[in-house]
């Protein structure tokens, strides 16, 4: 059994904050071991869910983050075989060099593996390349018995598909086996419109996506009026050769640079109000002058916008924030967005990041969030009357038939949650064959009291 | 032809760190530890991400007959030899160690007797080549006895005065050796202990030590500054030292 040290934790919202007892495990035999302990246990990848869904108070946190070598990869094929501890980030460092990319990844690269299985996260091109499971060939398991299962869609599949966006509940697990893409340069030929109102919204996307697998709306939900639902959408594709400027085709693959940028302190709860959202979301819609725009973009300014400062999350204060992010299906999407944005703006609840996307066919369903249909995210720092206002809306997501994402929730109620995942008794039916004694848990899993 | 460095105690964190940064620039490996499940993924994870060459073999300090065999292994195939890097390093347990002789025993062989008995014959094959390098990670622990960890302390002092001595004899071949002092590094050594202070990234260790090596240092304490808290905890006077909690 290796040491634990307590520590404060917290997701990346900064809310909430749980003390906790934490491992380390550095190689597969400490941590295999380390499940005789009869505490609970949880993994953790690099903490970039926003809320509690990366915590557990009442047990132990695994640390993953030293778990991480690559074990494979098939240079014919872009499989790469390497442990949940390894960042995405990791992977471009090494992989764009020789011509490959991530299949889908989030709006940060600093996730690992483990962390994008868990919650099945999503990217761009979810319209077109489905959720990161889609990509994912199979994984090693850690349950509760402490037999590691090989899970594939032929192999164990019930389990692993109860594992693709289950939230570390099923076990941990220890490494993986996805395919990567080929790419011909590490830019993205990038076009972006502007829509100045929902409705033009809803048109462009559904005119450009065939055209484009990377899609993306900046959305400034403090317009209202014929502007409510103003944005500007942004499409993408990987850039040929032939679309390069003469001196990036010296060189065509290089990878992103380490950020250099912190913010030392957390800042004050006030800095981020209405008004000075009001002023940025103002300004960043008529910062692009034009109704199109086109450029060559590297790919980690056009996927990973915010990545370029550390820790910008504490530019919330130290109260936190969460994002309020849910998926509408297609049929109620229009007027379930218009309610959401009307309602933002009226009760002023602003938030200078809200984006909105497409999406698209998925296959793994249990307790996936993406849905085909419209996502809508909403960074909103935490103050009084937040929590009411978000049940209004949860009210909404409900009547439309979505429902909210997980990885980005600090507070949605256990009745909620079982009206937005309908799949989650068949989901708790597999928990309970693997785990009967419900020992992977988190502070997310008992507030909303999954049980087996 | 691509020279290769021999880590001895591969397994470690900080070994970890000084494999990646040195298979970054192209440098062949060859790795010995006693675990093999975790040095075989170690060897796949560099030669995936820097397409370098790495060779590996099981190495228990504690078993000493095996030492000469997987010298020449390592010999044989890290060949030729820019340098060798000795990691290995057991923390143990003070009260343990104080009641269970073997375990006292343990502490001093994985720490010192068994490194002596890889170096010496690695030492030689380098002597005989006429160039090259060895770097021992001994610790600040063996520049003072503290009851806290004397056995182990004791044991990095005498490997701090084996290299030494190595050092003077192996300088007359051009060979250079050089002794790392760390203070505390987070690495799976130390996690969950108390009372650590100034804890430095193995990764930064990492790459000091690499430099201090370009630039033929003798000793160095990594972090710089633990140079100065040994200074003055050597420079504390005897009936005091013994009375303090350290
Ligand atoms: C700036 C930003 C942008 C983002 N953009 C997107 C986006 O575009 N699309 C999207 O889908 N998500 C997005 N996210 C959310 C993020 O991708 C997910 O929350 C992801 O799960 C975080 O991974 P992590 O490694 O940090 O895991 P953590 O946050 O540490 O953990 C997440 C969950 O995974 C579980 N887990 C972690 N490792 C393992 C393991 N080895 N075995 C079993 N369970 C494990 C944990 O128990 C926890 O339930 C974004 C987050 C940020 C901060
Ligand atoms: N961490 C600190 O604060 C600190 C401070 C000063 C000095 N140091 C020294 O720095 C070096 C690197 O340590 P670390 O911090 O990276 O710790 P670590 O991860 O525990 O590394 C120690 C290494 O020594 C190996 N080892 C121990 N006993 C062995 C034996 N009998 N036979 C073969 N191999 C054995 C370990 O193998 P396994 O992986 O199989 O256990 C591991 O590879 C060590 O010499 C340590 O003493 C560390």
């Amino acid at each position: 059994m290796s040491n634990t040290v307590q520590q404060t934790l917290t997701g990346w919202g900064r809310y909430p904050v749980v003390k906790s007892t934490v491992q380390r495990p550095e190689n597969l035999s400490t941590l295999s071991h380390s499940l005789s302990s009869s505490a609970s246990q949880l993994a953790r990848g690099l903490g970039r869910s926003y809320g509690d869904a990366p915590l557990n108070h009442s047990g132990q946190t695994v640390l993953m983050e030293r778990l991480n070598r690559m074990v494979a990869f098939d240079a014919e094929t872009g499989r790469l075989r390497c442990e949940a501890g390894v960042p995405l980030h990791e992977i471009l460092a090494v992989f764009v060099p020789r011509g490959w990319f991530l299949s889908v990844t989030p709006g940060t690269k600093f996730v690992t593996v483990g962390g994008a299985i868990a919650f099945d996260v999503h990217g761009k091109n979810h319209h077109c390349a489905g959720s990161f499971a889609r990509h994912v060939e199979c994984f090693e398991l850690l349950i509760a018995s402490g037999e590691i299962l090989t899970c594939s869609r032929t192999e164990n599949a019930d389990l692993f598909w109860a594992t693709v966006g289950g939230m570390g509940l099923t076990g941990i697990i220890l490494e993986a086996e996805f395919k990567l893409k080929k790419i011909a340069s590490a830019y993205i030929k990038s076009f972006n419109i502007k829509a100045k109102n929902l409705d033009e919204a809803i048109a462009l996307f559904a005119q450009y996506e065939p055209l484009y697998p990377y899609s993306v709306a900046w959305i400034d939900c403090l317009a209202t009026g014929r502007s409510l639902g103003r944005s500007i959408l942004m499409f993408g594709d990987t850039a040929s050769l032939s679309d390069l400027s003469p001196q990036q085709q010296v060189n065509p693959l290089p990878i992103h640079e380490q950020s250099k940028l912190s913010i030392p302190l957390d800042a004050p709860s006030v800095l981020l109000n209405r008004y000075t959202m009001g002023s940025f979301n103002q300004l960043y819609y008529h910062r692009q002058m034009q109704k199109e725009q086109r450029a060559i973009a590297h790919y980690d300014p056009f996927f990973y916008p915010l990545d370029f400062v550390n820790d910008w999350n504490r530019l919330y204060g130290k109260r936190g924030f969460v994002q309020y992010q849910c998926v509408l299906p297609m049929a109620t999407s229009h007027d379930g967005l218009t309610e959401i944005l009307q309602r933002s703006s009226q009760k002023g609840w602003a938030s200078f990041l809200a984006v909105l996307k497409r999406m698209g066919n998925q296959e793994a369903e249990l307790l996936s969030f993406p849905m085909p249909g419209y996502t809508l995210a909403l960074d909103i720092p935490i103050k009084p009357g937040l929590w009411a206002f978000l049940e209004e809306l949860d009210q909404v997501v409900i009547r439309c038939g979505g429902r909210l994402y997980l990885a980005k929730d600090a507070r949605v109620s256990p009745a909620s949650f079982r009206a937005m995942y309908p799949q989650y008794e068949d989901w708790l039916a597999i928990k309970r064959q693997v785990d009967p004694d419900n020992h992977f848990r988190s502070t997310l899993s008992e507030r909303l009291e999954i049980q087996p | 032809m691509t020279k290769s460095v021999v880590i001895i105690g591969a397994t470690s964190s900080l070994a970890r760190s000084l494999a990646h940064q040195l298979a970054q620039r192209g440098t062949n490996l060859y790795l010995a530890a006693r675990d093999e499940v975790e040095l075989d993924r170690i060897a796949q994870d560099l030669k995936i991400r820097y397409h370098v060459s790495v060779g590996w073999s099981r190495f228990e300090a504690l078993e000493f007959e095996s030492h000469r065999e997987i010298c020449d292994r390592i010999l044989a195939a890290a060949n030729p030899l820019e340098g060798v890097i000795l990691c290995m390093g057991e923390l143990g347990n003070q009260p343990t160690a104080q009641t269970d002789i073997n375990h006292a025993l343990a502490i001093i062989q994985s720490n010192y007797t068994g490194a002596v008995s890889i170096l010496t014959p690695l030492a030689n094959a380098l002597e005989q080549q006429g160039s090259g390098w060895i770097v021992g990670i001994g610790s600040v622990a063996g520049d003072r006895g503290r009851q806290s960890n004397y056995v182990y302390g004791s044991a990095k002092g005498a490997l701090t005065l084996f290299l030494q001595g190595l050092r003077s004899r192996l300088s007359k071949v051009g060979v250079h050796v050089m002794t790392v002092k760390p203070g505390f590094m987070d690495t799976k050594m130390t996690f969950g202990l108390p009372g650590l202070f100034l804890v430095a990234q193995p990764d930064d260790v990492a790459r000091d030590i690499l430099k201090a090596v370009q630039k033929r240092k003798n000793t160095v304490y990594l972090p710089w500054f633990w140079w100065g808290i040994m200074t003055i905890i050597r420079a504390i006077p005897e009936p005091i030292f013994k009375k303090m909690k350290l």
